[in-house]
């Protein structure tokens, strides 16, 4: 039992209530004419709970990234609320902030990028980067600041003697930490980390999910843990949601959507995935086609083309997003019948 | 029958750079089998994909072959119809003569990472399979064509007769990788060389290419070299598997070995550190990291390279000499001090 689960309340930190984000294609330079749209996100409710860690996954272009923009509001949304409990501004819709109340905010809500090769700044050292929000926030400056980054530094597992260094002294797993120390600078409530271990060696992937299960520990911290690995997601978060071309398909505990999926396209997701035991060798469900369009989107459910219990209905009416257990959403019009194959074999 | 295809003697390939020597493979040895999977597993800087060029005789400058053979045994068809084997010492030939240039692509294809970083972006992919048909085969524009489209059908390519005309840029990931592995097939090669074909890829459309190789592989009777840091994939895909550290193979066995028996360090605290599908649902556990990080190929420590990781480090020994490559038991070898013949 680890302190978060202790220190986890009820409380709700994140709620997103259908949210959407709509790209506009657009034709022509000064005068503008808007062709269609990319339905990046359409719609997509969820919560994450205060000490929690909600992982999101998905295949390319499902939106997950957006999502995660979006909650830290690098875009504006087309529509929906973004309800967060702030410390400061209290129970606040991110949507809708003004810049005032945004620069406030955004000591709260930080971000771990993916690629730890393009996400640091290869002309400022460790002190400067790690500092670098500190020092813009009007937080700590001086002999201070250096004292700050020397401790999160220690925090991260790297010596404080490496910030006179630049990033590119440094390993993939290294910089990565230090984008995780850069992150906790401001001792925010919210992390979004966007594929923080994609990028990294399989044996650097298990030191930085475990730094970060530390760290959430110790500070109480509360994860959006974007990533497109099942095991990856599995192994860190409380809870799970699937994103397919801009919809949330399905979201439970872990464990729940890992034994019993109710959802065709999360059973094809864990099927796919390749399992480390030659002795586990089944025939996967391959899904037939592509990945739909999100600027052009399939009729009803979007994942209909390629789903091996469509029904004509499937192809005429979008599913809503419904508890089919408690705490259990799907969206998909047989998910009451369907028995699908988790992890562990069917479900009953 | 000679059942070898590809044999490896103690590779070594060097990059010599302003800042020191980089021993990319420093020592390699192992043979593929006519029709046999063979797995190549290292994390970045092992230099499996340094191998697989140097088989393919395309290291790129700074870097080139030092010592050791690579030997392909060719089977060609004599007069008669019976078939025999030409030994041919890929080591010795001119990596741009006529010789090796009609071998690559014909006899050894590659299917790399990127599919964009191999298609050509201003030609169509019938223009650019066509032109390796045409290369290594004798045959009228009409018939490449022809057989190109005979190919992305094979390659489970959607409406091969309406797409053959389109540029990469128009076609999914999906696609393009499975355009690539087309080409690569073309010419019918006993051996492809896959340096991690999937990493860029969807999980979903990973399941489609990870099947579609194993029914041609099946089908085509080739041998395939995959090379990949994923583990999962290495479990599905392979026959036998060698683990490489630091230019060096540290292990090679069976794929049921390797995953259930592993000797090598390394290779046990490898499949220790990865999250597992369905693990929680069984344990929660903390992941078995390895410490530290890969060493710069410019400091290679004394001894063996992975001591200063090494859980089952010897003092006074594994920082000192390096241990030897040795079958500890039949087709199963491991280059560690802890075992013996």
């Amino acid at each position: 039992m680890n302190l978060a689960e202790n220190a986890k309340s009820n409380h709700l930190l994140l709620e997103v209530n259908n949210l959407k984000m709509h790209f506009p294609i657009q034709r022509g330079f000064f005068v503008t004419k808007v062709l269609g749209y990319v339905k990046a996100v359409d719609d997509v409710s969820f919560y994450i709970r205060e000490g929690e860690t909600l992982g999101l996954v998905g295949e390319s272009g499902c939106g997950k990234t957006t999502t995660g923009r979006l909650i830290l509001r690098a875009y504006d949304p087309t529509a929906g609320e973004i309800w967060f409990r702030d410390r400061d501004l209290g129970r606040v819709n991110i949507a809708t902030l003004d810049k005032q109340q945004l620069r406030q905010l955004r000591r709260n809500t930080q971000l771990i990028f993916q690629d730890p090769y393009s996400s640091l700044n290869p002309r400022m050292t460790l002190l400067e980067i790690v500092g670098e929000p500190l020092l813009v926030n009007g937080v700590a400056k001086g002999p201070e600041l250096k004292n700050r980054v020397a401790e999160l530094l220690k925090v991260v597992g790297l010596r404080p003697e490496y910030m006179t260094r630049y990033p590119h002294a440094f390993s993939g797993g290294q910089r990565q930490r230090i984008g995780v120390a850069r992150a906790l600078a401001l001792n925010p409530q919210l992390v979004v980390c966007d594929e923080p271990v994609s990028a990294l060696d399989v044996s650097v992937q298990a030191q930085i999910l475990n730094l970060l299960q530390d760290l959430q520990q110790k500070f109480g911290l509360t994860y959006l843990f974007i990533s497109h690995d099942l095991s990856v997601v599995e192994h860190i978060s409380d809870r799970v949601a699937v994103m397919y071309v801009g919809k949330l398909v399905e979201s439970a505990a872990t464990t729940e959507l890992y034994i019993n999926p109710r959802h065709p396209y999360t059973e094809a997701l864990l099927s796919a995935a390749p399992k480390p035991d030659p002795r586990l060798r089944t025939e996967p469900i391959v899904l037939q086609g592509e990945v739909a369009d999100p600027a052009n989107p399939p009729s009803g459910c979007y994942f209909h083309p390629r789903c091996q219990y469509q029904i004509d209905q499937c192809s005429t009416e979008e599913p809503k997003l419904r508890e089919i257990a408690p705490d259990h959403f799907v969206s998909c019009h047989r998910a009451q019948e369907l028995r699908l194959m988790g992890v562990l074999g069917q479900t009953k | 029958m000679d059942n070898t295809l590809l044999e490896v003697k103690n590779l070594k390939t060097y990059f010599f750079l302003d800042e020191g020597t980089a021993r990319a493979v420093d020592g390699v040895d192992f043979e593929i089998k006519r029709g046999q999977t063979l797995g190549i597993v290292g994390e970045s800087g092992c230099g499996k994909s340094v191998t697989a060029r140097s088989v393919l005789r395309i290291v790129p400058k700074p870097g080139r072959i030092v010592e050791g053979e690579i030997t392909l045994h060719r089977l060609v068809a004599k007069q008669d119809g019976s078939k025999m084997t030409d030994l041919i010492r890929l080591t010795e030939v001119d990596p741009m003569g006529s010789l090796m240039r009609g071998l690559r692509g014909s006899e050894m294809a590659l299917v790399p990472q990127e599919p964009m970083a191999s298609l050509s972006p201003v030609h169509t992919i019938g223009d650019q399979i066509g032109e390796a048909i045409r290369l290594h085969q004798k045959v009228s524009k009409a018939e490449a064509r022809a057989k190109t489209i005979q190919m992305l059908e094979l390659v489970g390519f959607p409406r091969p007769k309406q797409r053959v005309d389109a540029y990469p840029y128009q076609l999914s990931g999906g696609l393009r990788q499975r355009a690539v592995i087309a080409m690569a097939l073309s010419c019918h090669p006993s051996l492809l060389i896959a340096d991690e074909p999937t990493t860029a890829l969807d999980v979903t459309t990973e399941a489609q290419i990870l099947k579609l190789m194993r029914s041609l592989q099946q089908e085509l009777g080739m041998a395939i070299m995959y090379i990949t840091h994923n583990l999962g994939v290495v479990a599905q895909m392979t026959e036998r598997v060698i683990v490489m550290y630091m230019g060096k193979v540290v292990e090679e066995a069976n794929v049921d070995t390797i995953f259930h028996n592993p000797l090598h360090p390394y290779t046990s605290a490898l499949l220790r550190s990865i999250p597992r599908l369905g693990m929680k649902a069984r344990e929660r556990q903390r992941l078995a990291s390895i410490r530290g990080t890969v060493p710069d190929p410019y400091a290679i420590p004394k001894g063996c390279s992975f001591h200063p990781r090494c859980d089952k480090k010897i003092r006074g020994v594994c920082d000192q000499q390096e241990p030897t490559y040795i079958e500890v038991e039949p087709g199963h070898k491991a280059r560690c001090v802890l075992y013996k013949q």
